[in-house]
């Protein structure tokens, strides 16, 4: 009998069980969640771990038996067999048609003595969150190891609540791998306006603590810094376990195609736990956010449904909101790169960093608190329009005589399938 | 309980009961309405909840500068554009009429 099991019960998971009913899917689904929670919102931990309500709900608690999804909390999966579809959370828990891994990713450690010291917190769920919240107020002070999103979202968090706060980034510039150096400078300047203490190329070598509890960090150089807790936020590793258990194709994530199929026929995966095809290259990413989880959850439907894959671009986009301040980026920071445009004033704190190619097309957008700028650099990626960097750097050029005007849906498809086909 | 009226991308009409403080935005994903994504989970950020309000529309605050700005260069956009996130429901909704848009890129 056709029936669905989806692993993992976050942002992913959620979405491809509610897509499914939303698309007319008739059949058994059980959403299996480890945590005891109901599932819930995750960019909150990092942005309002402080404030209530934590943890706010994805659906409403009677959302599941209303749509008739099955939802089995508190059950972790410890097998799967893509043979027979069975699974196994202890002893068997059902056998379905469709497996969907869902299951996302995991704190990355690191191997420093001390790190296992009481105050040495990673994040990832509602729980981490919580400890963390202990961890912040007037007179605490918290050391952040790693300048990446999430490590910067939990700075300015912390410092809002008056907290002393020191991000020790072991590159030249936080947010290194993931943003341009334009974004880097006016985020790492923001943070030291709001009295946050940002260190850069500082390499951390070992946690202190007395009686079990951390109080200072050392660095590579000797310095040491005194602190109540530290926040590990170097990144996330892929919770790829069951897919390598089963014998699928992994590699540094599990490995799907653009419709959301892993190596093994009844066996999909969606969500930061996979690697995928991005762009019109195909180049193998995981990218890990919501939109992506939830372009990979709409794949995964169109797949069990039997559903043509949509013929429409998707444009990977992403979102960080550290104090008032949003940041939204649209596309992908890649080798294609040859020059950048700035749009707005950074010293007002609204501005974006459009990314070119060498035909002046638009690879990527970078916005602070410009959602106009966020949303035409989305339209310019998606059809490759090519553009005037100084038009678009001038803010007397409205973005409207720069970005067409949108088009009618049926129109959109011709020139679509024009373009592409 | 106002009773706010949604037509769906596949031609049909459901209405939903949407407590007063709730979006529309939230009438929709409770109930599982196709069209609204609500990637930002509400907080302006996205452009993803997108719908036009056929009837009904004065009910509601003003389109905000920060709306304006996701709204202008969203695909399909009109004149009855607003972001489903930020309608907020009030006792005087009851009838309110909603055309979901088709968000899911």
């Amino acid at each position: 009998m056709n029936s669905v099991a989806v692993i993992g019960a976050g942002h992913g998971g959620v979405a491809i069980a509610g897509m499914l009913r939303q698309r007319g899917y008739r059949e058994r689904i059980d959403l299996y969640g480890a945590e005891t929670n109901h599932p819930y919102h995750r960019p909150p931990l990092s942005k309002k771990f402080a404030q209530d309500p934590l943890p706010q709900w994805l659906r409403p608690q009677a959302f599941y038996a209303e749509q008739g999804i099955g939802l089995r909390l508190g059950e972790r999966v410890t097998s799967i067999d893509p043979g027979t579809g069975a699974i196994e959370t202890g002893g068997l828990a059902g056998r379905y048609e469709h497996i969907v891994l869902a299951t996302g990713a995991r704190p990355r450690r690191l191997p420093l003595p001390g790190a296992e010291l009481s105050g040495v917190l990673h994040l990832r769920t509602v729980d981490d969150a919580l400890a963390l919240r202990a961890q912040v107020g007037a007179g605490q002070r918290l050391v952040v190891i790693g300048g990446g999103y999430v490590g910067l979202e939990v700075a300015i968090a912390a410092r809002e609540q008056l907290t002393e706060v020191v991000v020790l980034e072991r590159e030249p510039r936080v947010l290194n791998r993931v943003a341009s150096k334009q974004l880097s400078e006016f985020v790492t300047g923001f943070h030291r306006a709001q009295g946050v203490v940002i260190r850069e190329k500082a390499d951390v070598v070992e946690v202190v603590g007395r009686d079990g509890r951390v109080r200072s960090v050392r660095l590579a150089d000797g310095t040491t810094v005194p602190c109540d807790a530290v926040l590990i936020g170097v990144g996330a590793v892929p919770r790829e376990e069951l897919a390598v258990a089963a014998g699928l194709r992994c590699d540094a994530g599990i490995v799907v195609d653009g419709a959301a199929r892993t190596s093994a026929a009844r066996i999909l995966a969606v969500g930061d736990a996979t690697r995928r095809p991005v762009g019109r290259r195909g180049d193998m990413l995981r990218l890990e956010s919501i939109p992506s989880a939830n372009e990979q959850a709409s794949q995964a439907a169109a797949t069990i449904l039997g559903e043509p894959a949509r013929a429409e671009h998707e444009v990977p986009w992403f979102w960080s909101d550290q104090a008032d301040v949003k940041i939204k980026i649209a596309g992908v920071l890649s080798g294609d790169v040859v020059s950048s445009v700035v749009r707005g004033n950074a010293e007002a704190r609204r501005f974006s960093v459009f990314h070119l190619d060498n035909a002046d097309t638009v690879v990527a957008v970078e916005s602070v608190s410009a959602p106009a700028d966020f949303m035409a650099g989305k339209s310019l990626i998606a059809r490759r329009t090519r553009v005037d960097p100084t038009r678009l750097a001038d803010q007397r050029t409205s973005l409207r005589d720069i970005v067409p005007a949108a088009l009618s849906r049926a129109n959109q498809k011709r020139a679509y399938a024009d373009h592409h086909l | 309980m106002p009773i706010i009226t949604y037509e769906l991308p596949n031609g049909t009409a459901r209405e939903v009961d949407v407590p007063i403080g709730q979006s529309v935005m939230d009438g929709a994903v409770r109930n599982n309405l196709p069209g609204v994504v609500a990637e930002c989970g509400g907080s302006c950020s996205c452009a993803t909840c997108h719908v036009h309000v056929v009837s009904g529309g004065d009910q509601f605050a003003d389109v905000t500068p920060e709306e304006r700005d996701l709204l202008d260069f969203l695909e399909g956009v009109a004149p009855s554009s607003r972001l489903s996130c930020q309608l907020i429901v009030t006792d005087a909704c009851d009838g309110v009429r909603i055309a979901v848009a088709d968000n899911e890129h």
